[in-house]
């Protein structure tokens, strides 16, 4: 049987404005099950980056159901959401978003801070994901001390280290040249074939051709939905 | 958890080192200034509160008004006004514990080689009661060497010190106060410095009688200089006073509407108005201490604000990692109180030191209380959560997307 791990149906979001509310998601519904791969594109104001948001409970709807994991966000509060991102989600952005200031260790272990791990517990998971991304050597490097490629596998490796049942990544190439681009795809490749559910917003069709499904945005409806041929091809 | 985010609060403070010790300054300063105005506020008090049990509680002194001979007026004191029955009929009043008649006068007293020129008191036994004095060697005298009017004395430390030096023992000895020979009976023990300034152990006590008749001579019989008369305690105080005043104008036959020919003088409202001025003194010290203080808190609340509008993006990071509001506002809060701590610790330990220099260098008396300490210490760690937490919990209220996006 398979399981929805995201449920939307009748989904808004308005933004108010100077000029007044503006609406950037108008009743979306859609359906993820475990294990899916997708991918989300559109143009630019087209809400992706919005639904995203909302799909990750940084944001919540004006109006509709969104279940996560067959759990209503609605009726949740702050502390029980930052649970969700902590322990369900995984986070890939497209600037990496690492802290500066920490080592690759202390970057990939911060999940876990806020999860309540032992320090040493923390080190190990860390240290054993870093080698995964094969960051093995650069451990207590610096981020501005290594490349950008390396940099969004550090935050992969993040993403990943409370073993999160999905991982969202907004425009995850997008400061990547085509080679590092691919790597990374490679990446997740290998990550959903673990069976974790990978959701990208992207615009790049190389990208999008790495999910199974493909969804497209435009001005805050979902106008195509459709399971991916070359997927089915390729692997 | 706690652990990790004190470390994380070390390592952010150490990300900008400049402006972590400017802004500790603050804190330095105000604690150690806080820490040394205490020291020598107290000091002072300590002094103060010192030189008055040295001089006995709940005390009057009665003295006797100014003469005036062909026009020329003389100081309270000089008139022969008072005298000994006086002294006794006080002691029968109901508020009064004890009294002593005293005499005194300037005299040169020799030893051996030595001359020195001191304060010479002549008085009663009960003196030594009242003023709380004893006899570090040797004995005090007693109502025999009154009525025989013996030739004994007792002498104060400096008196020692100037006429015997460190080697002889003055016990027993012979020395000459005005050319009569007197015989040391004993030491008295060192009371310092009275609440006026004077050295109160310049001075040699003889029998009152000794005094009037062999030093002072040229006197009316039984008349003396004043009466040092001790209240019962010091809700009698009042009473005691206005009783004193009655019972002398009253023996000396004074008129209504007439000024008298004495005047009483309550000791221990000078001490008290002495010890008040010290306390008012100290703390007015440690209030403009104290401003220093909440600047320095304000600089803390000055720079976290700063850091919060400049680690945005790394808030809306932690946040969407699974960071809660209460570990924003930990976090930041904790940087505020490492700041102040860690401050206060260094100006503790400046506060100190320039205590202990002002008591070398200025000689002045201070103390330094754990008290004194733990409320500079305590003051510390809430100024820190008091200013940090405004700027932490501006920073837990972040909208997790908008802090993602801020540049």
């Amino acid at each position: 049987m398979i399981n929805n791990v995201i449920e939307i149906s009748g989904l808004y979001k308005d933004y108010d404005t100077v000029a007044g509310v503006f609406p950037v998601l108008k009743d979306v519904n859609l359906t993820i099950s475990e294990g899916d791969y997708v991918a989300i594109m559109g143009p630019s104001g087209s809400g992706k980056s919005t639904f995203m948001n909302i799909l990750g409970c940084l944001d919540r709807p004006t109006q509709g159901e969104y279940k996560l994991d067959h759990q209503s966000i609605k009726s949740l509060n702050g502390n029980e959401l930052a649970k969700l991102r902590n322990k369900t989600i995984g986070f890939v952005f497209q600037g990496f978003n690492l802290l500066s200031r920490s080592t690759l260790l202390d970057n990939v272990s911060l999940p876990l801070v806020y999860a309540n791990d032992s320090k040493m517990l923390r080190d190990e998971k860390s240290k054993k994901l870093l080698e995964k991304v094969g960051l093995g050597q650069y451990l207590n490097s610096k981020p501005n001390q290594i490349s950008g490629g390396q940099e969004q596998r550090v935050a992969i490796a993040r993403a990943l280290i409370n073993q999160p049942r999905i991982i969202l990544a907004d425009e995850p190439t997008g400061n990547l040249d085509s080679k590092t681009s691919e790597e990374i795809m490679s990446l997740f490749n290998t990550l959903n074939k673990e069976g974790i559910t990978i959701i990208i917003v992207t615009h790049e069709n190389d990208i999008a051709d790495h999910a199974s499904r493909q969804i497209r945005f435009l001005d805050g409806r979902i106008v195509d939905d459709r399971r991916n041929q070359k997927f089915e091809e390729i692997y | 958890m706690f652990f990790s985010m004190l470390s994380e609060a070390w390592h952010a403070m150490g990300a900008n080192r400049l402006r972590t010790f400017l802004t500790m300054l603050g804190m330095v300063i105000g604690v150690s200034a806080v820490v040394l105005m205490m020291a020598i506020g107290e000091g002072a008090q300590q002094a103060i509160k010192k030189s008055i049990d040295s001089m006995g509680s709940n005390l009057f002194v009665i003295l006797s008004g100014s003469s005036s001979t062909s026009g020329s007026r003389t100081g309270s004191g000089n008139s022969s006004a008072l005298n000994i029955n006086d002294a006794n009929a006080i002691g029968e009043l109901d508020d009064i514990a004890m009294i002593a008649p005293i005499s005194t006068g300037n005299a040169q007293i020799i030893y051996a080689g030595n001359n020195w020129n001191t304060v010479i008191i002549g008085t009663a036994p009960s003196y030594f009661s009242i003023r709380g004095w004893n006899v570090d060697s040797g004995n005090l005298f007693t109502e025999t060497d009154i009525r025989s009017a013996n030739r004994v004395a007792l002498i104060g430390k400096t008196v020692v010190e100037n006429l015997f030096g460190d080697d002889v023992d003055p016990i027993g000895k012979t020395i000459r106060i005005k050319k009569s020979p007197f015989m040391v009976l004993g030491v008295l023990e060192a009371k310092g410095q009275s609440f006026d300034g004077r050295d109160q152990d310049d001075t040699i006590i003889v029998p009152i009688t000794t005094a009037q008749r062999k030093l002072f001579g040229n006197q009316i019989p039984g008349s003396v200089r004043m009466i040092m008369a001790q209240a019962k305690s010091e809700k009698y105080m009042e009473t005691a006073e206005n009783a004193i005043n009655e019972l002398i104008r009253q023996r000396h036959n004074i008129r209504e509407n007439t000024e008298s020919d004495f005047s009483i003088r309550n000791l221990t409202a000078m001490a008290k108005t002495a010890s008040d001025t010290a306390r008012t003194m100290s703390m007015l010290l440690g209030a403009i201490a104290s401003i220093s203080l909440l600047v320095g808190g304000i600089g803390i609340m000055n720079i976290m604000l700063v850091s919060v509008t400049e680690r945005t993006r790394e808030i809306g990071i932690r946040m969407a990692i699974g960071a809660r509001e209460k570990d924003i506002l930990l976090q930041f809060l904790l940087e505020a109180c490492v700041i102040s701590i860690v401050g206060c610790i260094i100006g503790v330990g400046l506060g100190l030191g320039g205590a202990l220099m002002v008591k070398k260098m200025a000689g002045a008396e201070i103390l330094i209380s754990m008290q004194s300490i733990a409320l500079a210490f305590s003051v510390a760690a809430s100024v820190g959560v008091f200013f940090g937490y405004y700027p932490a919990s501006k920073a837990a209220k972040l909208h997790p997307i908008e802090a993602l996006r801020y540049q």
